[in-house]
């Protein structure tokens, strides 16, 4: 089962496995990354479970939705090209990584 | 009221299905069910993932699991048939159908850009400040009063000044909202009784919603106008912008009345969990979250298969409609602790009471302000939250609330 390495705003990192097709915010909830707080369950209405999603892993995913692209700009933390809404996303077939902001409110 | 399940028959005219679905006579939608609905649902979720409800000829999924798949597949389970019980497939529905609640991909998309741009949590920063003006105003009347009406009072009151404010409605005629959304709810069910004896009462109603929904009547910096201006930018047709800001008006308003006057009676029917968010007000984004889990407003809707499918190992032919029930997902004990304790300490979030996936609520993050500013005002400036008699209860088909809720409220001590 391929992997998400989480990397915490301290720097600190957390793996955990995933199944290819998972939702990816579903996977950080369950896996307790305190900062993804997820609030609109996934309807991309919240921008409280943004994700940065940096080269090589970006090419991962489908570019950003019409939605999702009007969502980011709520980010609490800076959109960068990296920016993504974890709940739009599942799981690829390898490992990722992703870059978890510090604040999200 | 409890209903046991008989399974199906392999001799009834439905006898393709396997024949383990278990099937319900019940009617979803009369009194004795609606006034507590609750054991019914325990009901339907303990006979399996998926159930039939024979009276309407659907299927049923009644499980968060089931809920929460049905809601992020639109692909096979869709919207655009209508989210009632109609086919528009089929039928023709009572009005021109919402262009985003009911539309599919690709259609969807655009219309719900457009919405996201102008309900978005950036969006909301400016209007917070107006918002927690009124509710202070709201709040200190009702401790004037002593004795009042928390749904009157505030659940009703409230919403009507910002929320109609907001989309920039005039105040004149504003009691036409009410109804109006009481029809649209009951329409998501079946064309019974309910529904028949609003929509003869509607006439006037429809006029008046028809001609403020149109440029003019709207006031120039709301959401209403901000849809006009999406269509100038030629990113709507001038029909469509009409057409959202009806939708904006029959699922915004009802909506957060309803669950304003469910946490008031909640709150009220639980004095210990009253006393923990009168002692520490910061409490009120979860308490309403809670609320929204243990009472949820919208208690159910329809999806319509596109495709012959499977869902948890039961199949379902196409064009068959499918009962939605999020109410019961939010006490589905396979996915919550305890669910039907009333507890505002608990982590309810992740609950479907604004729906998931493409079409979860639009308008969450508004519903969600005005709730926590209520509820925050109500912590900050109310000592006794008492009842002084039982609440009434609202009948409608698809949403849950009350109409009368009377309260005894003292002022905290400043
Ligand atoms: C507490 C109050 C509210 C509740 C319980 C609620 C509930 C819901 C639910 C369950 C859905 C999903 C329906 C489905 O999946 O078919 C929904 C969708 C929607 N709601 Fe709300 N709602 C509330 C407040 C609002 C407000 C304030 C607005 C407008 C500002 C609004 C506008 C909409 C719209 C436009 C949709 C359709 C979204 C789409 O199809 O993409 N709602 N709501
Ligand atoms: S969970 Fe709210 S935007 Fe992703």
């Amino acid at each position: 089962m391929p992997s998400i390495t989480f990397v915490l705003p301290d720097g600190t990192e957390k793996s955990v496995e995933a199944d290819p097709g998972a939702n990816l915010m579903r996977t950080a909830l369950a896996a307790d990354i305190a900062s993804i707080v997820a609030e609109c369950g996934g309807a991309a209405m919240c921008a409280t479970c943004h994700v940065y999603v940096d080269e090589p892993y970006a090419a991962l995913f489908p570019p950003v939705g019409e939605v999702e692209d009007e969502m980011l700009d709520s980010a609490a933390e800076g959109r960068s090209t990296a920016s993504r809404l974890s709940c739009q996303l599942t799981m690829p077939d390898r490992n990722i990584t992703l870059r978890i902001p510090a604040s999200q409110q | 009221m409890d209903s046991g399940a008989e399974l199906f028959d392999q001799a009834t005219p439905h006898g393709s299905q396997p024949p383990t679905v278990p099937v319900f006579g019940v009617d979803p939608y009369a009194d004795d069910f609606l006034t507590d609905p609750y054991a019914d649902y325990e009901a339907f979720r303990d006979a399996g993932p998926v159930i039939r409800l024979s009276r309407y000829n659907a299927y049923a999924v009644a499980r968060h699991e089931q809920v929460q798949a049905v809601l992020t597949q639109p692909d096979i389970f869709c919207s655009s048939a209508g989210i009632g019980l109609t086919n528009f497939k089929k039928e023709k529905s009572w009005r021109t159908p919402s262009i985003i609640l009911e539309a599919d991909p690709p259609d969807h998309g655009p219309k719900r850009r457009i919405l996201t741009r102008i309900l978005s949590p950036a969006a909301l920063k400016k209007l917070r400040e107006e918002f927690e003006r009124q509710a202070a105003f709201f709040v200190d009347r009702m401790i004037e009063k002593g004795t009042c009406d928390g749904i009157k009072d505030l659940a009703e009151a409230y919403p009507l000044k910002v929320f109609a404010d907001a989309v920039g409605i005039p105040a004149e005629g504003r009691e036409h909202l009410l109804p109006y959304g009481d029809l649209v709810f009951n329409a998501f069910g079946p064309i019974n009784e309910r529904f028949e004896k609003r929509m003869a009462s509607a006439g006037a109603t429809m006029e008046w919603i028809k001609t403020i929904c149109s440029r003019e009547a709207l006031t120039p910096d709301g959401f209403g106008s901000q849809l006009y201006a999406a269509a100038d930018a030629g990113d709507l047709t001038e029909d469509e912008a009409a057409l959202l800001v009806r939708t904006m008006l029959s699922a915004g308003l009802d909506t957060t009345i309803f669950t304003l006057g469910n946490a008031v009676v909640a709150l009220a029917r639980h004095p210990e969990q009253w006393a923990l968010l009168r002692d520490d007000p910061s409490l009120a984004r979860a308490a309403l979250e809670e609320v929204m889990r243990y009472e949820s407003t919208f208690q159910s809707f329809y999806r319509t298969t596109t495709q012959p499918t499977e869902l948890a190992g039961v199949r379902i032919e196409a064009e068959q409609k499918i009962w939605v029930g999020i109410a019961s997902a939010n006490r589905d004990p396979r996915r919550w602790e305890d669910p039907t304790r009333f507890d505002i300490l608990r982590r309810a979030s992740g609950n479907l009471a604004f729906g998931t996936g493409i079409h979860g609520c639009v308008g969450q993050m508004i519903a969600r302000m005005e709730g926590e500013i209520v509820l925050r005002t109500l912590a900050e400036r109310v000592a006794e939250l008492v009842p002084a008699g039982p609440p009434t209860i609202h009948f409608n088909n698809t949403v849950r609330g009350f109409s009368a809720m009377p309260l005894t409220v003292t002022a905290k001590a400043s």
